[in-house]
């Protein structure tokens, strides 16, 4: 379980996210919703130790993450694949792997694992990863940070910018992952994907959740949606 | 044939061309050669931290110049053996780079090159303060009898091309290995995105200071060897120019290539040794030169020849 419990942080002497609290849970999709700027990216970023947290603290079965420098927290068991994925451009889909596997010293069963969640991927072991399409990379960012083989996923924004078949794709995948006991937490915008693949939905606002609920509600009543995403 | 064949094929390949070319090359361009080996051990030092960890640094003269007085002065002073003493200078290389890399590391970018520049503009001036024991700017000789090794004596032409040979060799193997193991596509992962192989769980710190330890070890190989073969141990080596040279070696031959530093220390060594017998202003040819690889090869001569037709090339 990863809990988020009254984090205050932001950049510099910016506050962006405050006093904000927020767990996900085993086996669960938990979509964080919000308009730009309410500070999604922010609170993937501070789980991860990349911005740094002022009061408050996040936990990982037990082990408080918001202590530890940026490069122990992946060590925890939590992985993310960042808006606009950050591949090793220069090398191959099969460098790219091996690179996320050496991470946590994880060998032919993990890497045979992720090629087998992304098929795609196994055919284009020699490619340069910058030369793949949106989607791919898409896929590839996500096959390198399953490569630690993760108790949490964190994802920002994986469908934006892809066509309608790799979104698909990428949910499918989503709902995979969810059925091997992975918490996977997920920036969204995009209110059909949310709705097929999410368990719970938080809404953001002035870096605070202020909703968090499970994904029946917001079937049931839009309200949320148009309250805080504006659609 | 798999890619490994290949690769050690041609590795093993350009070795045995080398070695044979001793036969073949009369005596003064198989001189050069021997030197240009001791300069290329310096380049592939260069290429660990530049070519594959993306460390531009300025201040390679100084983990140079380590091994030629980490070298020298026991000779001089302490009456070494030349054996132990080149260890010291390899020693010393290393040594130097990771105390620069423990402060300079904690800048990046235009920032690390000026740290390091001035780290190795700071060891030049030490060594001309201290001319006392350094010589200063002439520097000193080291004695004949004292570059005798197991009864061979390498200021002879013969037994300093062998044993200029024996450390390229080293470290062309050495290099191959590295870049071709895990931790070497670590360096690799470094220079391609640091922020993102921070998120993977990799200390991008304790990677790059690795890296430059190991690059200020060849470099400092490289001092002490060029010291011990040819005689002479000077300050001249550690002023800016020596750390300019191997940059410009590996970027002419394709920085992130194994075989590009020797590659470009032979092409420039020749494009300034045929240039300098008609004109006083060779390095304007060096300039063009350098901006026609600029615009035509931005990658270096094999790093494009990798990206055209041999993406297997390490």
């Amino acid at each position: 379980m990863l809990w988020v419990e009254g984090v205050t942080a932001g950049y510099g002497n910016g506050v962006v996210l405050r006093d904000l609290s927020f767990k996900a849970a085993k086996g669960q999709v938990t979509c964080i919703m919000g308009r730009n700027g309410a500070g999604k990216s922010t609170l993937m970023k501070a789980i991860m130790g990349l911005v740094p947290v002022q009061s408050g603290r996040i936990l990982l079965s037990g082990t408080v993450l918001s202590d530890l420098p940026a490069h122990q927290v992946p060590g925890q068991g939590i992985a993310y694949v960042p808006q606009g994925r950050r591949l090793f451009g220069g090398l191959t889909v099969a460098e790219n792997i091996e690179i996320g596997l050496l991470a946590r010293k994880r060998g032919t069963r993990t890497r045979d694992f992720v090629l087998d969640l992304f098929p795609r991927l196994g055919n284009r072991l020699d490619q340069i990863a910058s030369t793949l399409s949106g989607g791919e990379q898409q896929m590839l960012a996500i096959a390198r940070a399953l490569c630690i083989e993760p108790e949490v996923l964190l994802l920002d924004e994986p469908t934006e910018g892809l066509q309608p078949s790799m979104i698909t794709a990428i949910r499918d995948t989503v709902l995979k992952l969810r059925e091997t006991g992975l918490a996977t937490v997920l920036v969204e915008q995009r209110v059909d994907a949310v709705l097929r693949m999410a368990d719970r939905v938080a809404f953001m606002e002035q870096g605070q959740i202020k909703a968090d609920v499970p994904v029946a509600q917001v079937q049931a009543d839009s309200a949320l949606f148009k309250q805080f995403v504006g659609v | 044939m798999t890619e490994s064949v290949k690769v050690w094929s041609l590795h093993l390949g350009v070795l045995a061309l080398v070695f044979a070319a001793q036969y073949v090359l009369p005596p003064y361009h198989a001189t050069n050669l021997a030197r240009i080996m001791v300069l290329a051990v310096f380049a592939m030092g260069y290429n660990i931290a530049f070519g594959y960890t993306g460390l531009l640094s300025l201040g390679h003269a100084l983990f140079f110049a380590a091994g030629f007085y980490g070298m020298g002065l026991p000779i001089g002073l302490l009456d070494w053996a030349p054996v132990p003493a080149l260890i010291l200078g390899l020693i010393a290389g290393g040594v130097l780079a990771g105390l620069v890399g423990v402060l300079a590391l904690r800048t990046a970018g235009v920032s690390f090159m000026i740290v390091t520049l001035m780290f190795a503009q700071a060891g030049y001036l030490t060594l001309l303060y201290l001319n006392t024991w350094t010589g200063g700017d002439e520097g000193f000789v080291v004695d004949r009898a004292a570059r005798v090794i197991a009864g061979n004596d390498l200021s002879l032409d013969g037994t300093r091309f062998v044993a200029a040979f024996g450390l390229f060799a080293a470290a062309m193997v050495g290099c191959l290995w590295l870049v071709r193991s895990p931790f070497g596509r670590v360096m690799v992962a470094m220079r391609e995105n640091e922020e993102r192989s921070r998120m993977l769980g990799y200390d991008p710190f304790r990677i790059k200071l690795i890296a430059l330890v190991l690059s200020g070890i060849y470099a400092g190989a490289a001092g002490a060897a060029y010291g011990l073969l040819f005689g002479y141990v000077g300050a001249s080596f550690a002023t800016i120019q020596y750390s300019i040279l191997p940059m410009l070696y590996v970027l002419l031959g394709g920085a992130g290539t194994v075989l590009g530093p020797f590659l470009g220390a032979v092409l420039m060594f020749y494009l300034v040794d045929i240039t300098s017998g008609y004109t006083d202003a060779y390095l304007f040819v060096v300039g063009a030169a350098l901006v026609g690889l600029v615009l035509f090869a931005p990658r270096g001569i094999l790093g494009n020849l990798r990206e055209r037709f041999a993406p297997w090339l390490p």
